[in-house]
């Protein structure tokens, strides 16, 4: 599964509801969306996680995120899609939730200290 | 303010011999709000830099992947739309004036909007000035109007040698200019975003504004090309 298959690709995309796209395939509102997308892409492609089960997990969180009363009109779609990542990736034993956490604070904390003009890099854990 | 950092811009275009022709260095002055640190980004955007960082780190998924997915798709957004802003202004003289003078509502109209409030600037190339666009510090670009950066304008050697050494990096594009064209180095920031007017080329004088928005390239609106005929056996 490691050569791109633009078929594949295109029933695999096909399995996911209401995914916003064009004649050309995705298509991205932030950069940190197709980023999402990427991950989510190559994780099931590594075999962390099947299609199918991304899908699921996907289709439980637009699920919760309509049942709350949000519109449906794509706008939280990534929204969603990070929220399933991160609750997938859990479940596998991937990563943990306090782990992200964590590592999260970790990038703000690098951008609120470097400085302007310098590569915003994480301390490395030693 | 930083001084060390637009010391650097100053020197480097010196340097360049090309002292005169950054017209932005002054402004950027002006513009600059005392920021002595970097904006710290969406929530959103802060989780999936969790995410990779940890899943790459752990050998769970690979960088060069996710980039090449990102590639894949970042042609997809983004260009299409800078291209249909740049045809209009092509085709028509009155909307051309307002994204000059008002380049955020100007774009606004064709209805791509910007992200955070940041103020896009329109730089109109001409026969004797060429605008090239980087982010120094990072990558800073007008994604609701080009889409995802690629790879190299995030990269260290492009956001360093643009300032310093532009023609050699137009050269390495491919784009050779006469000696008496005025580069203008443009370095983005957190607040002010960069979109490229390239020249309308010539001989395209009968063509719909459909098809010249084919004919407009990310790179042409970034500054590193120009705008030709010839697109890789599209209609000419």
């Amino acid at each position: 599964m490691s050569a791109p298959d633009p078929k594949l690709q295109s029933e695999r995309l096909a399995a996911l509801p209401r995914l916003p796209r064009d004649e050309g395939g995705p298509v991205f509102a932030e950069p940190w969306q197709a980023q999402a997308f990427a991950l989510a892409v190559k994780l099931s492609e590594a075999g962390h996680f099947t299609w199918k089960e991304w899908a699921a997990a996907l289709a439980d969180e637009l699920k919760a995120g309509a049942s709350r009363g949000e519109p449906d009109d794509g706008s939280r779609y990534y929204d969603h899609w990070l929220a399933a990542l991160e609750r997938l990736v859990a479940v596998k034993g991937l990563a943990d939730r306090e782990a992200l956490v964590a590592r999260k604070e970790a990038w703000a904390d690098a951008y609120r200290h470097t400085p302007h003009g310098k590569p915003v890099e994480l301390r490395q854990p030693s | 303010m930083d001084p060390t950092r637009r010391g650097f811009l100053k020197a480097a275009v010196t340097a360049a011999g090309a002292a005169a022709t950054t017209p932005d260095l002054a402004h950027a002055q002006d513009q600059d709000h005392g920021h002595d640190h970097q904006a710290v980004p969406s929530d959103l955007t802060l989780r999936v830099k969790a995410l990779e960082s940890l899943l790459v780190e752990k050998g769970l998924v690979d960088r060069a992947a996710l980039d090449a997915v990102v590639d894949t798709y970042e042609t997809k957004i983004g260009p299409r739309n800078g291209a249909r802003v740049v045809a209009r202004a092509w085709v028509d003289p009155a909307y051309k004036k307002r994204l000059l003078a008002d380049p955020t509502a100007a774009i606004a109209e064709l209805g791509y909007a910007g992200g955070q409030g940041e103020d896009m600037v329109v730089l109109e190339n001409a026969p004797k000035v060429h605008n090239l666009v980087v982010c120094t510090l990072c990558s800073c670009y007008p994604w609701p109007v080009l889409g995802l950066p690629p790879v190299w304008y995030k990269s260290a050697p492009y956001r360093s040698r643009a300032v310093i050494d532009p023609r050699g990096v137009l050269r390495e594009f491919g784009l050779e200019l006469d000696g008496d064209v005025e580069v203008r180095v443009w370095d983005s920031t957190a607040e002010i975003r960069y979109l490229v007017l390239p020249e309308r080329p010539a001989g395209s004088e009968n063509m719909s504004e459909e098809a010249l928005a084919a004919l407009v390239t990310r790179d042409s609106m970034v500054g590193v090309k120009k705008v030709t005929l010839a697109r890789e056996g599209a209609r000419a």
